[in-house]
């Protein structure tokens, strides 16, 4: 069966990874695991783009297209030519 | 950017004083507030709140100006002294203000300086919300502030067992999406959806074929509003709008043998126009407000979310079309 989840934006590049352990400790879903004083990408799939490991990143070793997955927010982005970060939760 | 200088800064540092105690007017407030009542007016005053009796080697808290972020925090800091610097998110919850940048490292700078931070405590550590990581760098803080940035676990309360250590487990740092959650999430989808699911109702049993289409209308506004975000770990597939599809399946399915219940006496293809009709409109609304549950789960990517729309949107618009003209067809050949 079709999954739209089976890809994201995150890309890490271990050669610029100082180990400091940031990207474990903000991301919600483990996509990162701590290995010999480096980060690996432990479950990619799980990411949910949020953007927390990249800001976080002081050696830019991830980059990650962030945004909010919400539905309701891309319809309208789309329907008014609104930026689509809007999302309406509170 | 704020400009720091418009700020007047008072001699003295004002702090405001909070307990952990809830009171019945707290409770009151969290309750309008899941129901999405006046969404944006459950807000706290920005700046710092002193819990307990805190001493300049407390810790601080960061929250944000939500009643519901600050009295998680709050009410699990029983017995603990501290410092909570409450960011000014307009009043939504942490993790959605960090999604869209209001709880940020911007913010934190401002009400650092602002609240004369340095000050009060000797101990220059912020202990910020895991979930609060979206909208700040910690070194960036660090830079602009001197203060040092912890995050500690993604629920307020675990913060009892990680400020015994100041290391959260992996449980701690992960987000998951119990029962419990999705069922709190329930009534503020249900309310946007009540007024146009009552007025197709009428529509419908007025003008379009009377009693069954009109139940049918309700029916797909239970499913896709109440089972949908309770059964969703349960339905078949990874996809919302599939996921959608086969729970708005079932629940078109007695409507779809009732045509034939009723009406015995009807041609066949009349009996099999108006089932077809139920059984591809219903699946396809419900397969609709399903794909935009995913702007309340904790875990769809914008990619995931995106891919999903173009694969699916097209046909849910379709089916819905050909269910309904031929729902309409039906009712109307007599
Ligand atoms: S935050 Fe960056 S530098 Fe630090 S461990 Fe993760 S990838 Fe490596
Ligand atoms: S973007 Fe968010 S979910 Fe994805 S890896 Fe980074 S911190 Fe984890």
């Amino acid at each position: 069966m079709y999954n739209s989840y089976s890809v994201n934006t995150l890309a890490y590049n271990a050669e610029l990874c100082n180990g400091c352990g940031m990207c474990v400790a903000v991301c919600p879903h483990a996509v990162f695991e701590m290995n010999e004083r480096k980060a690996h990408l432990f479950q990619p799939l799980a990411c949910m783009e949020c953007g927390a490991c990249q800001l976080n990143c002081v050696t830019g070793a991830i980059t990650v297209e962030s945004g909010v997955g919400c539905a309701a927010a891309m319809m309208r982005a789309a329907l008014l030519g609104l930026p689509e970060a809007e999302c309406s939760c509170g | 950017m704020i400009n720091l200088d418009t700020i007047t800064i008072n001699s003295r540092p004002n702090i405001f004083s909070t307990t952990p105690q809830l009171s019945r007017a707290n409770h009151w407030d969290h309750f309008l507030a899941r129901l999405g009542y006046k969404r944006s007016q459950h807000c706290v005053e920005p700046g710092l709140y002193a819990i307990g009796n805190p001493s300049p080697d407390s810790p601080v808290f960061v929250t944000a100006n939500y009643t519901l972020s600050f009295d998680a925090l709050r009410s699990n800091l029983n017995g603990i002294d501290g410092y909570i610097l409450v960011l000014d998110t307009n009043g939504v919850n942490v993790w959605c203000a960090a999604g869209k940048k209001t709880f940020s490292t911007e913010e934190i700078v401002l009400r650092v300086t602002a609240t004369q931070l340095k000050k009060v405590v000797n101990r220059h550590v912020l202990i910020l919300p895991q979930l609060g990581a979206p909208g700040v760098a910690a070194h960036e803080v660090k830079k602009r502030t001197g203060f040092k940035v912890e995050y500690g676990p993604v629920r307020a309360t675990d913060l009892p067992e990680y400020l015994k250590t100041r290391q959260a487990t992996s449980v701690m740092r992960q987000v998951n999406f119990p029962l419990r959650d999705r069922i709190i999430l329930i009534p503020v989808d249900f309310v946007h959806l009540i007024l146009p699911t009552v007025l197709a109702a009428l529509v419908f049993y007025f003008f379009l074929g009377g009693l069954l289409p009109a139940l049918a209308v309700l029916a797909v506004l239970f499913s896709a509003g109440i089972l949908f975000p309770i059964l969703l770990p349960w339905l078949p597939t990874h996809n919302f709008s599939t996921k959608g599809f086969f729970l708005g399946f079932l629940t078109a399915l007695p409507f779809a043998l009732s045509v034939f219940i009723r009406h015995p006496d009807w041609t066949w293809y009349h009996q099999a126009g108006q089932a077809f009709g139920f059984l591809l409109a219903m699946p396809a609304v419900v397969a609709f407000i399903s794909l935009n549950f995913t702007g309340s789960t904790t875990f769809t990517s914008k990619t995931g979310v995106r891919r999903e729309m173009f694969a699916y949107l097209p046909a849910m618009a379709w089916i819905f079309a050909a269910g309904i003209i031929l729902n309409i067809a039906f009712a109307f050949i007599r």
